[in-house]
């Protein structure tokens, strides 16, 4: 068992590659314990690439390349010994889509737990990763109806049920109210900050009111032309409030205030 | 701001009467042509229904089990060339199933780099191009005398099962069932890899995300989903072993019997077709209509069967 400590996830000049084209470059980021953190950034920064190297999803792309490394819990995960898949089962992740499997809403959740031959009652667990996505009373009486019916904000928020369910230590979230309409992107905002009481959240969002209404720290990123492509690199990571309220760089400033980006 | 009339004419009038016609014109053909396509199949049925009737009121249901075919008495029955035609589809199934569909997942997976992977893709699917006499004139050239051999040590081994009983003595039942599973594999192979690749990502991208391993994302995520397309292209493949004539009548032996042993020579309804229906006359060519009219219901029912199996299995999903 690896040692709790208060930086879940550390990276330290962490270089990400497709083929030869660098993606994103020098990356060095401490994301602490139970606290929401947000990348915001341009698009083509590189957000959702930094979130997908945190639970090797990037490794599903064959040019993917990385130098540089991840700890979690000070352990590098990049480390030939590290199996993916058992990586994946600690760090969960809930996508920019919604994504929910063509099953119905109690095989959705019990999805994962199957997987790992999970031993418990697999009922109350259905119920309590429910409730724990704000889901519970909308779904309680139609369980075996299939997750694919439900309304675009009920399907993210199953699928956050679904990630909880697998009692994950980190939970990423790719821009998961990008597809969502007002009223669903608030209910997931108050789940996130109910989430973060037993979880580490790290949320991409474009959405600027989002990181600073929901986020503990920010981290902001940007994108420079190089003669092979766009590569993305962090402008500034530091608390919400300071990113928000008194950046340290220009850029920052600017994006922040909506003057570019 | 209310609109003047001139803009109020020129909303209602924007486009031509002739663009209009030719829209309503349009959906008017496309509608034609989808309606056309269904009566040629109502007026195929029908037709065929029509000429049986002589030999349906003759032998009624007993034309589906007798084994009687007799043209100097003019009594028909069609079971041999039923039995026939279920069995060798079905060996095709068995054989063609498992591998076809190991196909199409090993082409839908990235095992192998794109350069490898489209050719073999292509090849798979121009095996559907070779015409069924080429297939044919391969069966009695080169599978009969590999599979006499197998055959013939099945046999000696296993001859106590009736499935084996018979010594091979060349074209025969499993003769058959081996080129018509070399026949439907492409189809089974094509459409069920068109099904799985037509598996929205982000499933597997929520499967592996929840620290399913590429097997369990396999089985539990990918296939599933596609299942209706599978069970769509294994119906088509089936549908295409019972009606395939060419090879079937060059290589099955063409004997009016019926015999568990899959070696020994029997006969389908297509190849019972292919063989008489040049020489036959009278009541002889409407008994070969009947057992034509059979062939389409047990395409139907085949089908039918299918659709109830999709429909309950999304239903549990």
């Amino acid at each position: 068992m690896l040692a709790k400590t208060d930086t879940v996830i550390h990276t330290n000049d962490l270089n990400i590659y497709y083929g030869d084209f660098l993606a994103v470059r020098d990356v060095s980021i401490a994301i602490p314990n139970n606290a929401i953190t947000a990348f915001i950034g341009p698009s083509g920064c590189g957000k959702s690439t930094v979130l997908r190297c945190f639970n090797r999803l990037n490794d599903l792309i064959k040019s993917f390349r990385l130098r540089g490394n991840v700890q979690y819990h000070g352990q590098n995960l990049y480390a030939p010994e590290v199996d993916p898949v058992e990586v994946r089962r600690r760090i969960g992740m809930v996508f920019q889509k919604p994504n929910p499997f063509p099953k119905s809403i109690y095989d959705n959740i019990a999805f994962g737990p199957r997987l790992v031959g999970y031993k418990g009652n697999m009922d109350e667990l259905v119920e309590r990763s429910l409730r724990g996505a704000a889901l519970w009373d909308e779904v309680k009486d139609k369980l075996k109806e299939s997750g694919t019916a439900l309304s675009g904000g009920q399907q993210q928020r199953l699928c956050i049920a679904r990630t909880i369910a697998m009692q994950p230590d980190v939970i990423l979230m790719d821009e998961p109210c990008s597809a969502l309409d007002p009223i669903s992107t608030l209910k997931v905002e108050d789940l996130l900050q109910e989430l973060k009481e037993k979880y580490t959240i790290i949320i991409v969002t474009h959405n600027m009111q989002q990181a600073s209404r929901s986020s503990d720290y920010t981290a902001f990123f940007n994108v420079e032309q190089t003669p092979k492509g766009r590569t993305g690199y962090i402008v500034e990571y530091d608390r919400t409030e300071v990113i928000f309220q008194s950046p340290k760089e220009q850029a920052t400033q600017a994006y922040v205030s909506g003057r570019f980006g | 701001m209310a609109l003047s009339n001139q803009q109020v004419t020129e909303i209602k009038r924007a486009r031509s009467p002739l663009a209009r016609q030719l829209d309503s014109g349009f959906v008017w053909l496309t509608g034609m042509f989808a309606v056309g396509v269904a009566l040629v199949l109502v007026a195929i049925a029908v037709r065929v229904g029509w000429e049986a009737l002589p030999a349906i009121q003759q032998f009624g249901a007993g034309f589906l089990t007798s084994s009687r075919w007799d043209p100097v008495e003019d009594i028909y029955g069609a079971l041999p060339q039923i039995y026939g035609t279920l069995v060798s589809s079905l060996i095709a199934l068995l054989i063609a199933m498992p591998i076809g569909i190991g196909v199409a997942i090993f082409l839908s997976e990235d095992f192998l780099p794109n350069k490898i992977q489209r050719p073999i893709v292509f090849m798979v699917e121009l095996l559907a191009a070779i015409p069924s006499v080429v297939y044919g004139l391969w069966g009695i050239f080169v599978l009969i005398p590999i599979l006499r051999n197998m055959g013939v040590a099945l046999n000696a081994g296993l001859g106590w099962i009736p499935l084996f009983s018979t010594r091979p003595t060349g074209p025969g039942m499993y003769v058959a069932g081996v080129i018509l599973a070399i026949m439907i594999l492409p189809i089974i192979a094509a459409i069920s890899r068109d099904a799985l690749v037509a598996v929205p990502p982000e499933l597997r991208q929520a499967s592996y995300g929840l620290g399913a391993t590429r097997w369990e994302t396999l089985f539990k995520v990918i296939l599933p989903a596609a299942f209706s397309g599978i069970v769509g292209g294994i119906m088509l493949a089936m549908g295409r072993a019972m009606g395939e004539t060419m090879a079937t009548t060059m290589v099955i032996g063409n004997a009016n019997k019926i015999n568990p042993s899959l070696f020994d020579q029997g006969s389908t309804i297509a190849s019972l077709l292919a063989n008489q229906f040049a020489e036959a006359s009278g009541l002889q060519i409407s008994s070969l209509m009947y057992a034509a009219f059979v062939l389409f219901l047990i395409t139907l029912i085949v089908n039918v069967l299918a659709e109830l199996v999709v429909r309950r299995v999304r239903m549990k999903v």
